[in-house]
């Protein structure tokens, strides 16, 4: 959706580039919608004099999809975790070496060899964040540590919850609310997470993004979504909190990556190593509210950010969170049949 | 007779002539309509009858699979065979739509275009400007203008809960409810002015003629004006109906993205779903399903032009 107004902006910024003084080299960056922070961008172009053009995807899916049919013209992507998997054995990552560059010494540890990208040789941490559940407090005050308020919701929330329509996301949410785990191939706890979700989907409003301007205007009151949004909906109205789900939630991480494809190698590295540090890693997390996997950047973030219980997970649920795989295409088609069939 | 021969030979040989002037001079035409219609179109139909690759494009295999799932269904967990009811429900939900928006927008329409054809000659084009001032903004833009109309913190829900009627908002966004409004307010124009374009030739003397004649005022409108004013009904509906049945942005916004239409579940083959080979089977299905359309279209069109005649 808003990829029509951020690639007309785009032109836009393109016909502006060309008319000014040129600057020394250009980067395309294709990153999620209301995502980049404009002053890292801003930073960037000050300080490197390249110029930096983002464009907005609203799903990873999406991202693949252009990204895989070719002629986009993008340099860099930033997929979440099992998407950079996908984007690196389908040979559309360039083994850029960030692993290599002076600024990886800032990585947190636990973020160095992850799963699906072993040493870090094509990505580097963008943000990281949970999925969970969003409720408005002034409708429901009951507890919201449970993903039983979007798959057995209380009374007053019937009719009234958003599900983020991010198909590995919630069917990750719904097989662990069953007792079984993400990608899993069995198949009675596959048929288990349907049930749950065609039972619950009457009791839903809608499946929508956004939530960052729709739940503080009262469009829905409940919603499974991402951690970050719901911060910024509670910057805009303090009744809105965050729960963490007991029978467990899926943990992402979106990092960015340079496409094989891409004609501004140099700036794209560049551009990595830059968000490597930890003040500019700060702005990607004051902007958009997830934290970024980048030693020392708290002590850049906005005070609020330090206290957040969007963002620092209490100790109790710590260990509920289980970072979300890459299905084999066998558990990818079952998952899109249950999907259809939620949402015909 | 040698001469006629030769004479029909020269008419002939001009003839020719004629034929492939006319072919070279739309030849640029044509080879454009080729690449930007045909073309792509016969890259859709080959990636039907192709393999999906694990993670999106396809593998260069043939296969029927793709045709086979747009209408069976393998049971995901015990295997057995049935009718894909998931994409007949969506398929149905689309042409119901569809058809339900063709009905509101000529219940809307044709008041409007009968208003504007009554209208004096010199204020008639200032009534059609008004028609299409929407068109000059961009879709996405007045759907999301409706969404703040019907949210409920939005202009209608305020205004009530100001006057007092409601303490409680109405849920009018993320429903059918929503879908038919947003659909009928973005596709009106296309049912007005094919309306208005047989109207304004409608000779209202005839009207008269029938209410001297003792008409009533039903009458009038069932035996006079609505049979003159058909082509202009037949080609608004199918202007209005053929997008509104592909339609993606106006249910992806207003409806809530809960229930699909046939585009969303086209859009989910390329995207999540990673399995092109059905989405350009789905695709190849709405064309047909729009050709089918048409052809009833061209059908009722000849008829009405024989009973003319």
């Amino acid at each position: 959706m808003m990829w029509k107004l951020s690639a007309g902006l785009a032109g836009a910024a393109l016909l502006a580039s060309a008319g000014m003084a040129q600057a020394a080299g250009e980067l395309n960056l294709y990153n999620w919608g209301n995502y980049t922070n404009p002053e890292l961008i801003k930073k960037f172009e000050e300080a490197h004099d390249i110029k930096i053009t983002v464009t907005d995807y609203d799903s990873n899916s999406t991202a693949l999809a252009k990204v895989k049919a070719g002629g986009h013209g993008f340099d860099m992507v930033v997929p979440s975790a099992n998407f950079v998997k996908i984007f690196i054995d389908e040979g559309l990552a360039m083994e850029s070496r960030p692993d290599q560059m002076p600024n990886f010494k800032n990585v947190a540890e636990q973020w160095r060899n992850p799963p699906w990208d072993p040493g870090r040789h094509y990505s580097v941490p963008w943000q990281w964040g949970t999925v969970g559940m969003v409720v408005d407090t002034s409708v429901y005050d009951g507890d919201i540590n449970t993903s039983a308020i979007v798959f057995d919701p209380p009374e007053s929330l019937v009719g009234k919850i958003n599900v983020a329509p991010e198909m590995g996301d919630i069917m990750g949410l719904a097989l662990m609310y069953v007792g079984s785990e993400p990608c899993t191939t069995d198949k009675d706890a596959l048929k288990k997470a349907r049930d749950a979700l065609m039972a619950a989907k009457p009791k839903w409003l809608s499946m929508d993004y956004g939530l960052v301007e729709k739940m503080p205007r009262g469009d829905f009151a409940a919603a499974a979504y991402w951690n970050g949004a719901a911060f910024r909906a509670r910057l805009a109205k303090d009744t809105i909190k965050f729960g963490y789900p007991k029978e467990g939630y899926p943990v992402w991480m979106d990092s960015v990556l340079i496409l094989k494809d891409a004609k501004n190698v140099e700036n794209a590295k560049t551009f990595m190593n830059f968000v490597m540090e930890p003040e500019n890693a700060a702005l990607i997390s004051a902007f958009a509210r997830y934290a970024n996997g980048i030693d020392g950047s708290e002590a850049f973030m906005p005070e609020d950010m330090k206290t957040a219980v969007e963002i620092q997970v209490p100790d109790a649920y710590k260990d509920k969170g289980v970072f979300l795989p890459a299905c084999p295409k066998e558990v990818n088609d079952i998952y899109t049949a249950i999907w259809t069939e939620l949402t015909k | 007779m040698l001469t006629e021969t030769a004479g029909s030979g020269r008419v002939e040989a001009e003839e020719r002539r004629k034929v492939r002037r006319s072919w070279l001079l739309s030849a640029p035409a044509l080879t454009v309509l080729f690449m930007a219609a045909s073309g792509p179109l016969l890259i859709v139909l080959v990636y039907s009858f192709l393999e999906p690759a694990e993670y999106g494009g396809v593998v260069w295999k043939f296969s029927d699979e793709a045709w086979f799932k747009v209408v069976f269904q393998r049971d995901i967990f015990d295997g057995t065979l049935s009718f894909a009811d998931a994409h007949l429900m969506i398929l149905w939900r689309s042409v119901r739509i569809a058809f339900l928006t063709t009905l509101t927008t000529l219940a809307f329409g044709f008041p409007t275009a009968y208003f504007i054809a009554t209208r004096p000659a010199s204020d008639r084009n200032i009534w059609l400007f008004l028609i299409t001032i929407p068109f000059w903004t961009n879709l996405l833009i007045r759907t999301f203008a409706i969404l703040e109309v019907i949210r409920n913190e939005g202009i209608i829900n305020t205004g009530l809960k100001l006057a007092g009627i409601i303490d409680q908002p109405i849920q009018m966004l993320y429903s059918d409810f929503a879908i038919m409004v947003g659909m009928t307010y973005v596709y009106l124009p296309l049912m007005v002015l094919p309306l208005y374009a047989s109207m304004e030739r409608l000779d209202f003397r005839l009207v008269e003629a029938a209410y001297d004649l003792y008409a009533s005022r039903l009458a009038v409108l069932r035996r006079i004006i609505v049979p003159l004013v058909k082509p202009g009904i037949v080609a608004g509906s199918i202007l209005v109906f053929v997008p509104a049945l592909g339609a993606y942005v106006t249910p992806r916004v207003l409806g809530g993205g809960k229930n699909m239409m046939l585009g969303n579940l086209i859009e989910l083959q390329f995207g999540a779903g990673r399995n092109w080979s059905l989405g350009a089977a789905l695709s190849i299905t709405l064309l047909a399903i729009v050709m089918i359309v048409l052809l009833f279209y061209v059908r009722a069109v000849q008829r009405a032009s024989e009973a003319r005649q």
